[in-house]
C-alpha cells in the first residue's frame, strides 16, 4: 500500500465523518421541526438555525462520494450498484429535504406549509437511518463475488445488527442536532430540547451497548483491529458521558461537540474495523476488496492530492467563516426569511 | 432522463444567476433601488431553480456507481477525479456563498453582497465546466493509456487542453446566458401584457434582450467552431446531424430539410442550399464532407464489426430545432431591442410581447436538442472508440430495480418540475413587491394579541 492511497483512505473517512457531524445536526434539527416545535413560530426558528449552512453541509456528502469514485473507483462502484435500492432511497430523501426549505417557504396556505414541513421530517429521517444500515452490514460483510459485484438480497441488508446500527446513528444525529438547537436557540424551544436530550441520552447508553455487543457478534473487528476497536469503543462511551455531563450541567458547547465527535467515532470505528479492507465479502476472504487494489492510478491520486491540497483550506476557511457571520442565536419571533 | 431534467434546471441556475448578478451590480454602480428590487424578485426564481439543479445534480453523482458501476470501474481514474474536483471547487463555493447571499441582505455592504452573487455565479460556471472536461474525455479520450482493461489516466494537462472541452464549455455556458436572458424577458413581457409593474419589468425586459442576444451570438459562434471540429473528430456524428449517408460532392450542398429512410440507410428527399454545407465545414465554397456509409465502413475497419449508424433522424432534426431555435432567437433579440429604444413602442405592441413571451420556451427545447446530438451522436461508445454502452452497465443490478428507480424518478421530477413552475407562476404574479408587502403583514399578525396561537 503506497502512502498516497492510505492518504485518500483516510481523507475519504474524514470527509464521511465530516458529513456526518455537520449535516448530523442538520437531519436532527430537521427531525426536531416536528418532534420538538411545537407551533409554526418554532419551527421558523429551528429551520432558521440550519437555513444559510446545510446546502454547504450537504456538499461534503457529494465530495465524499467524489473523492471515493476519484480515489477508488472499485470500492465506488461495488458500494454504490451493491446499495442500489438503499441509496436510491437515501436520495429520494435528500432530494424531498433540499426542496423543502425553498418550497414551504413559498407555501400561503396552512396545508401547503404542513406538507412541505413533512417532507423536511421525512428527509431528515431516512439519510441517518439508511446511511446508518448501508455503513453497518458493510462493516459485517456483504456477499461480493470475485468480480468485485455485490448479490444482495433482502436478509442481507436487513439484519438485526444493520437495523441497530441505523437506529444508533439515527438517536445520534437527533441528539447531536438537540444539542446544536441548545446552542443556536434561546427560549422555550431551547429549553425544550435540553430536556429531550436528557431523556434520550439514556436510550443512547442502552443502544450503544447493544450496538458494541452486535459488533463483536456479526464483524472481525475486535479480532483484527483489537486495539483500534477496543480504543474507539471506550472512547464512543467516554465522549457520550461527557456529552450527557455538558446536557445536564448547561454546558452547551462541551454537549454539542462530544455529540459530533461521538459521530465521527463511530465513523473512525468503521473505517479502521475496514482497514486495509474497503468492503468485506461473506462469500470469501479472497473476494475482499482492498485498499491497494481498489485505488486509482498513483498518477491520478498524486494529481487529486496537489489540487486538493490546494483548494481545501480556501473551502475550510470560508465554510468556517459562515459559522461565524451567522453566530447568533435565533429567537422565537426573528423574522428569518425561509 | 435524469440528465435531460437535470440540464432543463442547470443552464437556468447559470443563466438567471448571472443575469442577477448583472442586476445587482448595476445597483451597486448605478444606486438605483429598482435594479435592487429585480436582483430580490429575479433571485427568487433563481433560488427555486438552483433548489431542484443541486438535488437532480446528487442524483447525477451517484448514478453512475448506481447504473453504471463497470463505466465506474473503467474510467474511475480520470471521469471520478473530475467529479471530485467539481465537488471540491465548485459545490462548496455554489452552496456557501448562495447561503451567505439569501441571508446577508442586511449584514453586509452592498458591494459585498454583490460579490457573493458573483462567486455563486462563478461556482455554478466551474462546476459546468469540470463536468464537460469530463464529458469531453467520452467524447474524445486524451492523456490516458488502456492497463489492466482500465483507463488509466497519465497527463492531466491533456485533459484540460482536450480541444473539444473549450467548444463544449464555451458553448453550453452561452447557451445557459441566453437561456437566462430570455427567461427574464419573457416572464417580464407577460408581465407587461397584463400591465403589470409597468416600469420594473420593461426595464427587466431589455435587460433579459441584451443579454439574451449577447448569449445567442456568441453561442452561435461557439456552435459554430464546435461543428467544424466535428468533421474531424467524430465525423459520423456529423454527418448524422446532416443526414448524410453519401459522400458529398464538391463543392457540398446543405440539406435544409430532409427526409431519412434509416433501414436502408439512404435518404429519401432533400431540399439543399448549394455551397453551404462546404462552407459550413471548412469556411470556403468548396471541399467535400464524407456520409455515414462510407465513415461506417472507416469505423468497421478501425475499430470491428458494429453498427455505427447513430439514431440519424433524432439527430437531424435536433440539430436543425437548436440551430433554427439561435436564428429566431437572435433575430427576435434583436427586433426587440430596436422597437424598445424608440420610446413606447414595444410596450404597445402586443403580438411582439407576446412572441418574446413564449420565445423563454425556447432555449430549454434548443438546450435539449442540443444535448441529444452531443450524446446520442456518440453512439455506440460511452467514450469514443474505447468502451461501448453495453459494457457499462451495473452487472448486478436488475431489472426491476431499475424500472423502480425510474418511476420514482420520473414521478419525483414531474412532480418537482411542476411544483417550481407553479411556484414561478405565483411569484410572478405577485410581482416583485409582493414580498415586503407581506413580511409586514406577518409583522403585524405577530404582534396581534388576539392571535389564536398566542393563546397556545
Amino acid at each position: 500500500m503506497s502512502g498516497l492511497q492510505f492518504f485518500w483512505f483516510l481523507l475519504i473517512g474524514v470527509l464521511f465523518a465530516g458529513f456526518f457531524f455537520l449535516e448530523g445536526f442538520d437531519f436532527g434539527v430537521g427531525m426536531s421541526t416536528r418532534l420538538l416545535a411545537k407551533d409554526k413560530a418554532e419551527r421558523e426558528q429551528l429551520v432558521g438555525t440550519i437555513g444559510p449552512v446545510w446546502d454547504a453541509n450537504e456538499v461534503w456528502l457529494i465530495t465524499a462520494a467524489g473523492a471515493m469514485f476519484a480515489s477508488f473507483p472499485h470500492w465506488y462502484a461495488s458500494l454504490f450498484s451493491g446499495y442500489y435500492l438503499i441509496l436510491l432511497t437515501i436520495l429520494f430523501g435528500l432530494i424531498i429535504r433540499g426542496v423543502s426549505f425553498e418550497f414551504r417557504s413559498k407555501m400561503e396556505g396552512q396545508k401547503g406549509r404542513e406538507l412541505w414541513d413533512w417532507t423536511l421530517f421525512i428527509g431528515s429521517v431516512i439519510p441517518p437511518f439508511f446511511f446508518g444500515l448501508m455503513f453497518t452490514s458493510m462493516a459485517a460483510g456483504m456477499p461480493i463475488d470475485e468480480k468485485g459485484n455485490m448479490v444482495a438480497t433482502f436478509t442481507d441488508y436487513f439484519t438485526p445488527f444493520s437495523i441497530m446500527g441505523a437506529l444508533v446513528l439515527t438517536l445520534l444525529c437527533f441528539l447531536h442536532g438537540l444539542n446544536y438547537i441548545g446552542l443556536k436557540t434561546i427560549g422555550d424551544v431551547h429549553t425544550r430540547a435540553i430536556e429531550y436530550a436528557k431523556k434520550l441520552y439514556i436510550v443512547l447508553f442502552v443502544g450503544l451497548a447493544a450496538f458494541v455487543a452486535l459488533l463483536y457478534v456479526s464483524t472481525d473487528f475486535f479480532e483484527l483491529q483489537t486495539t483500534a476497536t477496543t480504543v474507539i469503543v471506550a472512547l464512543m462511551v467516554v465522549l457520550s458521558i461527557l456529552a450527557t455531563y455538558g446536557v445536564y450541567n448547561g454546558k452547551e458547547f462541551l454537549a454539542f461537540f462530544t455529540s459530533g465527535f461521538t459521530i465521527i467515532s463511530l465513523v473512525a470505528l468503521l473505517f479502521f474495523g475496514l482497514f486495509p479492507r474497503v468492503m468485506v465479502s461473506s462469500i470469501a476472504s479472497a473476494n475482499d476488496i482492498l485498499i491497494v487494489n481498489a485505488s486509482s492510478t498513483p498518477y491520478t491520486l498524486k494529481v487529486m492530492t496537489w489540487l486538493s491540497l490546494t483548494v481545501l483550506p480556501f473551502v475550510l476557511a470560508y465554510q468556517g467563516w459562515t459559522y461565524y457571520v451567522f453566530k447568533n442565536r435565533i429567537k422565537k419571533d426573528d423574522v428569518v426569511k425561509y | 432522463m435524469t440528465t435531460i431534467f437535470h440540464f432543463f434546471f442547470v443552464p437556468l441556475s447559470i443563466g438567471l444567476g448571472l443575469s442577477v448578478a448583472i442586476m445587482e451590480t448595476m445597483y451597486v454602480i448605478k444606486k438605483d433601488e429598482m435594479y435592487k428590487d429585480m436582483a430580490k424578485f429575479w433571485g427568487n426564481i433563481f433560488l427555486l431553480s438552483f433548489a431542484v439543479g443541486v438535488v437532480t445534480g446528487l442524483i447525477q453523482e451517484f448514478q453512475f456507481g448506481m447504473n453504471w458501476s463497470d463505466y465506474s470501474r473503467f474510467v474511475g481514474d480520470i471521469f471520478g477525479s473530475l467529479l471530485a474536483m467539481e465537488a471540491l471547487m465548485a459545490f462548496f463555493l455554489e452552496s456557501t456563498f448562495i447561503g451567505l447571499w439569501i441571508f446577508g441582505w442586511d449584514k453586509f455592504s452592498k458591494k459585498v453582497h454583490a460579490l457573493f452573487m458573483w462567486l455563486v455565479v462563478v461556482g455554478a460556471m466551474l462546476s459546468a465546466f469540470w463536468i464537460l472536461v469530463a464529458n469531453s474525455f467520452m467524447q474524445h479520450p486524451v492523456g490516458y493509456e488502456i492497463n489492466n482493461g482500465r483507463a488509466e489516466l497519465n497527463d492531466f494537462g491533456l485533459l484540460l487542453s482536450n480541444p473539444k472541452v473549450w467548444y463544449e464549455f464555451t458553448h453550453v455556458l452561452f447557451g445557459a446566458v441566453l437561456l437566462g436572458g430570455f427567461f427574464v424577458a419573457g416572464l417580464a413581457a407577460f408581465r407587461l401584457i397584463a400591465k403589470k409593474d409597468i416600469e420594473f419589468n420593461k426595464k427587466s425586459l431589455n435587460l433579459g434582450l441584451i443579454i439574451g442576444l449577447v448569449g445567442t451570438v456568441l453561442s452561435i459562434g461557439a456552435g459554430d467552431l464546435q461543428m467544424k471540429a466535428l468533421v474531424e473528430d467524430q465525423p459520423m456524428k456529423f454527418a448524422a446531424t446532416e443526414g448524410l449517408y453519401e459522400d458529398s460532392g464538391d463543392p457540398a450542398s446543405w440539406t435544409l430539410v430532409g427526409w431519412q429512410d434509416t433501414d436502408k440507410n439512404e435518404s429519401v428527399w432533400t431540399l439543399e442550399v448549394p455551397y453551404m454545407l462546404s462552407i459550413l465545414s471548412y469556411n470556403k465554397p468548396e471541399g467535400s464532407v464524407r456520409g455515414m456509409n462510407t465513415i461506417n465502413q472507416e469505423l468497421i475497419a478501425e475499430y470491428g464489426d458494429r453498427n455505427y449508424y447513430p439514431p440519424v433522424k433524432t439527430m437531424f432534426w435536433s440539430f436543425r430545432i437548436m440551430a433554427g431555435s439561435g436564428a429566431f432567437l437572435a433575430l427576435i433579440a434583436v427586433v426587440g431591442l430596436w422597437f424598445s429604444k424608440r420610446k413606447k413602442t414595444l410596450w404597445d405592441m402586443k403580438w411582439l410581447l407576446y412572441i418574446i413571451g413564449f420565445s423563454m420556451f425556447i432555449p430549454f427545447i434548443a438546450n435539449t436538442a442540443g444535448w441529444l446530438v452531443t450524446e446520442l451522436g456518440r453512439y455506440p461508445w460511452t467514450v469514443y472508440g474505447l468502451y461501448t454502452i453495453a459494457d457499462s452497465v451495473s452487472p448486478n443490478v436488475s431489472a426491476a430495480s431499475l424500472l423502480t428507480s425510474n418511476i420514482i424518478y420520473f414521478l419525483l421530477f414531474s412532480i418537482l418540475g411542476g411544483v417550481m413552475a407553479y411556484f414561478v407562476r405565483k411569484e410572478v404574479k405577485h410581482g416583485p413587491y409582493h414580498i415586503q408587502e407581506s413580511e409586514n403583514e406577518i409583522n403585524r399578525k405577530n404582534d396581534d394579541p388576539f392571535e389564536k396561537e398566542a393563546f397556545k
